[in-house]
């Protein structure tokens, strides 16, 4: 379970100190399937970033199964089972994707058992295995990988920062349906970062942040027929086929 | 016999563990220490300076030759002459490479020219590793100079590795290939503590349809200097591509100097040089796969050079 309580963060801007995080609350429960929704700008990511470490929140506590983690590093969270599916995924010159499941999953994988990973976000793995993680992959595909990674490591947190972002109609309809298994192994808690309606769809709560504060949360049932039309939910599919990006 | 030191850097820089299966020359401290001629592949020994020449007989292909050189004697200097005559449409492996190891006080010091003379139609892949290692206050110091002629349609491969421990290295390479040749060189170098090394490539393309893709990988750590120097010359109508990549760290000190020269209209030539620090998200990245800081940085060196 991930218990965030009071936790605030702010960065020093030319303008003076701006908080982004204003004194937000909310806890995960075991194998639970959390979407974090609203506005661009509002504070997701900052959020999925102060619970996997990257930041560290000027004032509250975060509290994973019980433990207080909030000055532990991102190492240490990773170790204790939290995982991190960038945004952007990061890209690296002669490290491969085999090389990437490996440390992932913290063990010498072979070749098949790196296959399954890849295969369980489509893509045919022995055309990616050895390819190196740089810009000779697409976004798409980058994506894939990176969600790859966290199934690979099966830590009792993952979280996804907007795992369909920059990616393609095609690859966005099968990622539902990596979450749709992943949720269905419940195995344990997914925090997902997106204002896709077919994400929100999924999810078991739904949390919105707007303006660096919990403007609603509750389950998935009580909280999404209020946000359909709004930008903390917005149909991907419609908006692919009108020509738009995601 | 080798001793447990001069085996070791054996196998550190040709990957041995006996000896090879092939044509070979083990050279240890300033002397043959076993060498082996095949029907194909002849070695012999200078008569007036130090080294070897190592004839490979036309039509030559699937066989390798293997020439490393072990030094664990401080203060010992030598300048070693190998000349390599590679008959025409051959296809062969030649693993070079030296390893120093230097306890003592004296500097240690292996100059070694290299000589290719390719035939026709021939296809030769050239391994070459690097490494120092020893307490000693010692210097090791390796220079090597490698030319290489390239006749009509063959092709030579190079990967060329200095990952460690050696304190002082100019690196030299001068190519020049005739009609349809090309060249393709991976060159990896890290240097650590108050290392220095200069790297420089000059390549003349000099026949109809040559081309040359030259790509030099460094990681410069601590107090370290790197020096590249990466020149295609186009004298024919060809393609030259040079790539110069490093990752800085520490108080290093890298200068890549690149440089083409055209003298046809249709001579292609492109040239990239980076220099740059790990960047923080490659680190952070692997940190959320539960690596430490400096895991992660080894990691990404790793890949980097790999």
């Amino acid at each position: 379970m991930l218990e965030l309580k009071n936790v605030s963060f702010g960065v020093n801007t030319e303008e003076g100190e701006k908080e982004i995080i204003r004194d937000v609350s909310m806890t995960v429960e075991d194998n639970q399937f959390l979407v974090i929704t609203g506005p661009n700008g509002g504070g997701k990511s900052t959020l999925a970033r102060l619970i996997v470490g990257i930041e560290k929140p000027d004032s509250g506590k975060i509290l994973f199964n019980g433990e207080d983690i909030t000055d532990r590093s991102v190492t240490e969270r990773a170790r204790m089972g939290i995982s991190f599916a960038f945004q952007q995924p990061v890209k690296f010159k002669g490290i491969q994707v085999i090389d990437l499941l490996r440390i992932a999953s913290g063990k010498q994988l072979t070749v098949s058992e790196a296959c399954e990973y890849l295969s369980e976000v489509g893509l045919c793995a022995r055309d990616y295995i050895e390819r190196e993680v740089n810009s000779s992959l697409s976004g798409g595909e980058m994506k894939r990988i990176e969600i790859a990674t966290v199934i690979a490591r099966d830590t009792k947190l993952s979280v996804f920062d907007e795992p369909e972002a920059g990616i393609d109609l095609w690859s966005f309809k099968n990622l539902i349906q990596v979450f749709v298994r992943m949720q269905s192994r419940n195995k344990g808690s997914i925090i997902i970062i997106s204002h896709q309606e077919r994400i929100l769809n999924i999810a078991d709560k739904i949390v919105v942040i707007n303006s660096g504060r919990v403007e609603k949360s509750g389950p998935k049932d009580e909280i999404l027929p209020s946000l359909l039309g709004t930008s903390s939910a917005v149909n991907a599919c419609q908006q692919l086929e009108r020509g738009g990006s995601i | 016999m080798l001793d447990e030191i001069q085996k070791r850097l054996l196998k550190e820089v040709a990957d041995l563990d006996k000896l090879p299966v092939g044509a070979f020359n083990i050279r240890a401290n300033g002397k043959a220490e076993a060498r082996n001629s095949t029907a194909h592949i002849e070695i012999t020994p200078k008569t007036d300076v130090s080294g070897i020449d190592i004839r490979i007989k036309p039509g030559t292909k699937n066989e390798s030759v293997h020439i490393p050189v072990v030094m664990n004697q401080s203060g010992l200097k030598e300048m070693v002459y190998n000349d390599f005559y590679v008959g025409e449409d051959c296809d062969v492996v030649i693993v070079a490479g030296c390893g120093i190891d230097n306890c003592g006080g004296k500097d240690s010091e292996h100059d070694g020219i290299h000589r290719f003379y390719v035939g026709k139609n021939s296809k030769v892949k050239y391994i070459e590793k690097h490494f120092g290692s020893g307490t000693g206050k010692g210097k090791r110091i390796l220079n090597p100079g490698t030319e290489v002629y390239l006749d009509e349609n063959s092709v030579m491969e190079m990967e060329m590795t200095q990952i460690k421990g050696v304190d002082d290295t100019v690196r030299t390479t001068k190519a020049e290939l005739k009609e349809g040749a090309r060249l393709v060189v991976r060159e990896r170098l890290m240097t650590h503590g108050d290392q220095n090394a200069d790297s420089s490539y000059a390549v003349s393309l000099n026949g109809k349809k040559s081309s040359a893709d030259v790509v030099s990988r460094g990681v410069a750590r601590d107090r370290s200097r790197q020096k590249l120097e990466l020149k295609i010359t186009g004298n024919a109508p060809c393609s030259g591509h040079t790539e110069c990549d490093s990752i800085i760290m520490d108080d290093a000190k890298i200068l890549a100097v690149p440089s083409l020269e055209a003298n046809d209209l249709d001579a292609a030539l492109v040239h990239e040089a980076a220099i740059g620090k790990i960047a923080g998200d490659q680190i952070i990245k692997l940190m959320t796969l539960g690596l430490t800081e400096e895991e992660a940085e080894e990691q990404i060196i790793s890949g980097f050079l790999k």
